[in-house]
């Protein structure tokens, strides 16, 4: 039973799956360089300073980048508040409500959405916040980092509510518990890691945000009491340090991005943690 | 909008009603999906505390029978139907009913055992009353005793009742979910294949139970399994083609069947 062209096939065979690892490893091989790079050139600069300074003048050495640490964090505290529960029940409303061509439409604009360059929702966001308060905000970032995660968010619940079996749907109607009960309570329990899961990986992906808080945070290199003032963020610090001729400014910058890494970095595997067990138990 | 043409049965159904009292009245009830007319006019009385076994062939609207009972048909948008179905004497479709209600009176138990997977045994049980409001600890843990030794689960279940529910085996989960159904106290039990998922032991049992349990409700239960249908029922309905074919005392749907396709299907010559 064997082919005449058995050898060739083989061939064709091994030759395939060498070119699909060669790729694969291509899309590793970014990563790797990337760490290999933040580690080389920022490992050395950070210190305790550079989780409990300020941020020193030119020409001083020392110093760091805990406002815009403690920045980072207000700003995506406030997205999550704006975009985590509107995200979830727009994602409720896709899966578990409205009718097949509106949802159609709500899917396509959070897809559009999604694709949209994030210096644009910057810009929006400068004309519908920043410039009717008159001035740059902490508050205008996290309209920003808010409006960005609100698509990614719900289009993550709607995906996994759907991986719900609609036998439990079906169950829990049929004890006479009300629809919006049903979804509530026992739908998306059931979905609740996976929800959860979609929610950190939207903050991990806002977090590292640049472009949309040049024109609405605007950056500051001191402490802010108020969320009406300009605010500092690690990708903004990181920004203005790395673009300016000083060495000292640099290597902070290099501190920064490392930090900033590690931070999405903890929070991707964090994420693997929770659905470790996602498809022995639950959904 | 298409015209759909109600073509009349080859033979009207001989149908022999149930004698004492009755739980539900059918009244020429049709379903349809869209344009697809799914069940035909069918006409049935269901006694009260007894099993009402509905037989035939996949795709001949016995599902859809039971789903229309409890409204649960109607999640499907396209749903439509005509007829009345009455409930201990309460028209079920009557505009001030809401499904939500209907569904408290008519409990239901699935093919695929379906208990929530994020709760406990005990959470499961209870699920129904807490979900619609009731939060009195001592009527909560009573009514899981009740409904699990109805469901002939408490003395496998009484020491690990905030065990997750997943943690039971295959035909203890479709057990559970007897439970579940019970502890809002439906006056009547649909049961859509219950048993066609579970092995030869666990199958048994569940017959069992529905034998012991039709002293204090009303069951109807969808079965592909003709001894299935043989030993627990009191009543059998055949259904063909989305008509009912024939109705009456399960001897005598069994034994001794007025009409040739009746026979054709008990005896195993079709479907």
């Amino acid at each position: 039973m064997t082919a005449p062209n058995h050898r060739w096939r083989k061939f064709k065979n091994s030759l395939m799956q060498t070119i699909t690892f060669a790729c694969a490893i291509l899309v590793v091989t970014p990563l790797v360089l990337i760490f290999y790079h933040l580690l080389t050139e920022g490992f050395s600069s950070i210190n305790l300073a550079f989780f409990t300074q300020l941020p020193k003048p030119v020409g001083e050495a020392g110093g760091g980048m805990a406002n815009a640490i403690v920045g980072t964090f207000i700003l995506l505290a406030q997205a999550a508040v704006m975009g985590v529960p509107v995200g979830v029940l727009g994602g409720v409303f896709l899966s578990e409500y409205g009718s097949f061509r509106l949802n159609r439409w709500i899917r396509f604009t959070a897809d559009v959405l999604n694709g949209v360059p994030s210096i644009t929702w910057g810009m929006v966001v400068y004309a519908l916040v920043v410039v009717p308060m008159k001035g740059f905000s902490a508050l205008a970032g996290g309209i920003v980092l808010g409006m960005m995660m609100i698509p990614l968010v719900m289009r993550t619940t709607e995906e996994v509510l759907q991986l719900v079996p609609g036998g439990y749907r079906e169950a829990a109607l049929a004890l006479g518990i009300a629809k919006w009960r049903a979804i509530l309570q026992i739908v998306v329990r059931t979905a609740l890691k996976g929800i959860i899961t979609g929610i950190l990986l939207a903050l991990a992906r806002v977090a590292g945000e640049t472009a949309p808080l040049l024109f609405t945070a605007f950056g500051n290199h001191f402490w802010t009491h108020k969320l009406t003032d300009p605010i500092s963020a690690m990708p903004l610090q990181i920004f203005t340090y790395a673009i300016s001729p000083y060495d000292d400014w640099h290597r902070q910058a290099w501190a920064g991005a490392l930090v900033l890494v590690m931070f999405v970095l903890a929070i991707n595997i964090s994420v693997r943690f929770l659905t470790r067990d996602r498809f022995r138990r639950n959904i | 909008m298409d015209v759909i043409i109600n073509q009349p049965a080859v033979t009207p159904p001989s149908v022999q009603k149930p004698a004492g009292p009755l739980a539900l009245t059918v009244r020429n009830l049709s379903v349809f999906f869209g344009t697809n007319h799914v069940l035909k006019e069918v006409s049935l009385d269901i006694a009260a505390r007894a099993v009402t076994a509905i037989i035939g062939p996949s795709g001949c609207g016995k599902s859809t029978f039971l789903r229309a009972i409890n409204r649960m048909h109607e999640l499907n948008p396209e749903a439509r139907m005509e007829g009345e179905i009455r409930l201990f004497g309460d028209d079920i479709y009557s505009r001030k009913v809401e499904p939500v209600v209907v569904r408290r009176r008519v409990g239901m138990v699935f093919q695929k055992s379906n208990p929530f997977p994020t709760m406990s045994i005990v959470e499961n049980v209870t699920v129904g009353l807490r979900l619609n409001g009731v939060h009195n600890r001592k009527l909560l843990a009573g009514r899981t005793e009740q409904s699990l030794r109805m469901a002939a689960l408490w003395d496998e279940v009484k020491d690990r009742l905030h065990a997750p529910a997943l943690s039971l085996s295959g035909g203890q989960q479709q057990r559970l979910c007897i439970a579940r159904a019970l502890a809002v106290e439906p006056e009547v039990l649909l049961m859509d294949e219950p048993a066609s998922a579970l092995d030869p032991l666990a199958t048994s049992k569940i017959e069992d139970l529905i034998v012991q349990l039709k002293k204090d409700y009303t069951i109807v239960i969808v079965t592909h399994n003709m001894q299935q249908a043989a030993r627990a029922s009191d009543f059998t309905a055949f259904f063909y083609l989305g008509e009912l074919v024939e109705f009456g005392p399960t001897t005598k749907i069994f034994t001794n069947p007025a009409q040739k396709r009746t026979e054709d299907y008990v005896t195993g010559r079709f479907g």
